[in-house]
């Protein structure tokens, strides 16, 4: 497949951004400046971003916990993303949802979700929308290896597959469920979801080139009225679950050549097929992303908390009593 | 138009997709030939096609999370929970995803799913198809609640459930489907959080919720010939609920049972009655009294399912010593 010079600059800023994104979000936590649980997507960042390319903002995503990733990928703004991680005001979510629920549906980003497994039922209902309005969209579930145990997602398999709705499954093994080795071989995963009837395929979640070339196809299969598919992309997780976590379950040595081999960056510039950016196109890239990563931080760290009226609006649109 | 509860749903959702091309039904069994066990979408399938009556595998989570996330992008589902019961293998896709769209998201979405679901015991169907479980539903913040307990309240609040953005589980008492009233022909919605005075009286107040309503009107047909006057509230949605129609009726007469086919921790009895004691205590002359389901399972055998269902005796008992108090 050949890529344009803009497809390949688009591919590279998202998958830097959504890296540095994530490192300076890791040094605000550090510090105390950022509430709650973040969970880190570093070395899966050419999943989201090979997933999400060929989609606009009609389609429609379902995250997951570690979604920071799929936000970015899917052109959610960077000072949006920062404000709301911080749970201010200003965020996507007004501070309500954070790290683990954060949205944006101009974006067609339906969530993260804080609960393993929550998403595919939610994205097979995006996939109903597009079938029956008939508007070519499809719909994305992204899936851990952890949630593909889960009912909820055998469920959204199956109805996906009997309503033939334009839907990705779009696992990522990252080898670990929480603090568990995952204990499935690789594979295992996408030939579970191809028994239910739909094609499954396999590839490298560190190439951003395999993982594209996988997403294109079942895009247009969902487009073009083929229903769904299932992709398995397997990229070993570079940090712990979540961050703090100290990881003892894992091991050392294989960690480290993990995050050497699994770093889907330098590979993506290695490929001949990236070519066409040069170093210093590179560095202009990298530095307008810290420029940018400067002024998301700053922002969200100066703005307003909700003010304490918040907590009772958007529990409804309208509701015809008092709530107290 | 004179007719039944089950054809004025069926009615409702006729014209509700009639009117609305963005109103899909899902749900198992919807697009079969009888529509469903009550046969409630019968004849809507080929009306409308099997692209909007969506008949689905039995797959609960699937098909309200489906629901969710079509209302949240643009269509406007009624989902059908067959037996409220079911809840115990979907309820994640309700609670933790559904009714927290709005709140978590910051107001960015809406979702105006209905999810119909059918309530009650009274029909031999035992532990697992017979429970009422609405005020699981009342106490989550983000969803309302309908009760209906007449075909003509069914028909204004199915309508208004419909067409609300807000996510509605509209709770449907099986014992109830063949009742029948008169039902306003056409346009016709009733507002949420607005309760039905079913009976004027002056001596006590009776609450009750869906079959209840009816049992309490009888209740107060029986107390009549012996000159006791009871008003009997319905309150119709229990989420919203009107709180003010029952402090008002509460101080005109003083009074108050609430009658709930629920279990009695945490009901809706329980609510309404701590309600009535936090904000109308100067008004009462008596206890309240509640009168509730036991707290057990619902049985199968019909002769234990008789004591388990509130009945129109309890009612009356509970009235009288209310009254005697």
């Amino acid at each position: 497949m050949e890529y344009t010079k803009e497809e390949l600059v688009k591919a590279y800023r998202l998958m830097k951004s959504i890296r540095e994104f994530e490192e300076r979000m890791r040094s605000e936590y550090q510090q105390g400046k950022l509430p709650g649980f973040i969970h880190i997507y570093r070395n899966q960042e050419a999943i989201a971003v090979g997933a999400c390319l060929d989609m606009n903002n009609g389609d429609y995503i379902a995250s997951t916990h570690r979604g920071h990733g799929h936000c970015i990928a899917k052109g959610c703004d960077l000072d949006g993303m920062m404000l709301e991680l911080a749970c201010k005001q200003d965020g996507f979510c007004n501070g309500k949802g954070g790290s683990m629920h954060i949205a944006d549906m101009s974006k067609g980003m339906l969530g993260a979700n804080a609960i393993v497994g929550g998403g595919p039922p939610i994205a097979a209902g995006a996939a109903l929308t597009a079938k029956t309005l008939k508007n070519r969209g499809v719909s994305m579930a992204f899936i851990g290896d952890g949630a593909s145990d889960q009912g909820t997602v055998a469920e959204a398999l199956n109805l996906a597959v009997v309503l033939k709705l334009p839907m990705i499954f779009m696992y990522e093994n990252n080898f670990y469920a929480e603090f568990t080795r995952n204990p499935k071989p690789e594979g295992q995963i996408a030939a579970r979801a191809g028994s239910f009837g739909m094609p499954s395929v396999v590839v490298d979640g560190s190439d951003f080139f395999a993982v594209h070339a996988a997403c294109r196809e079942a895009i247009e299969r969902g487009r073009d009225g083929g229903g769904p598919t299932a992709i398995e992309a397997v990229s070993a997780r570079y940090y712990g679950h979540f961050e703090g976590d100290a990881q003892a379950y894992r091991d050392n040595e294989e960690m480290k050549r993990q995050r050497i081999e699994g770093d889907p960056i330098p590979r993506f510039l290695a490929d001949p097929r990236a070519s066409a950016l040069d170093e210093e196109l590179i560095n202009t890239i990298d530095a307008q992303i810290q420029a940018d990563l400067d002024h998301a931080v700053e922002q969200a760290l100066a703005a307003d908390d909700p003010t304490p009226d918040k907590l009772y609006t958007d529990v409804y649109i309208n509701y015809e009593g008092e709530l107290r | 138009m004179r007719m039944s509860i089950r054809e004025a749903i069926n009615l409702t959702l006729d014209e509700e997709m009639a009117r609305d091309e963005r109103v899909v039904i899902l749900g198992e069994d919807v697009a079969s030939d009888q529509g469903g066990v009550y046969g409630i979408t019968a004849g809507l399938p080929e009306k409308y096609g099997v692209e909007r009556v969506i008949d689905t595998p039995i797959t609960e989570s699937a098909i309200i999370g489906a629901a969710g996330g079509a209302a949240l992008t643009g269509l406007r589902p009624v989902a059908e929970l067959m037996f409220v019961d079911f809840l115990g293998v979907c309820l994640d896709q309700l609670l933790n995803q559904i009714a927290k769209f709005r709140y978590m998201f910051g107001g960015q979405a809406r979702t105006p799913v209905v999810i119909r679901t059918m309530i009650g015991a009274g029909t031999g169907t035992g532990p697992q198809h017979s429970q009422i479980l609405y005020p699981l539903l009342a106490a989550i913040p983000g969803i309302k609640v309908v009760v209906p307990s007449n075909a003509a309240d069914a028909k204004g609040l199915l309508a208004e459930a419909i067409r609300q953005d807000d996510p509605v589980v509209f709770c449907e008492h099986k014992a109830l489907y063949m009742d029948e009233c008169d039902v306003p022909e056409g346009e016709f919605l009733i507002p949420f959080g607005q309760a039905r005075t079913v009976v004027e009286g002056t001596d006590i107040t009776v609450v009750a919720i869906s079959r209840m309503v009816i049992f309490a009107e009888q209740a107060a047909k029986q107390l009549a010939s012996e000159g006791i006057s009871v008003e009997v509230i319905d309150p119709r949605t229990i989420s919203p609920l009107d709180e003010g129609a029952i402090l008002t009726s509460v101080a005109k007469t003083g009074r108050l049972v609430v009658v709930d086919e629920a279990n009695p921790i945490c009901s809706m009895a329980s609510e309404i009655a701590s309600i009535a004691a936090e904000r109308g205590f100067d008004y009462l002359d008596a206890p309240i009294k509640k009168v509730t389901a036991p707290h057990t399972p619902v049985p199968a055998t019909p002769c234990l399912e008789a004591h388990y269902v509130p009945s129109v005796d309890n009612i009356v008992t509970a009235i009288k010593a209310t009254l005697d108090y």
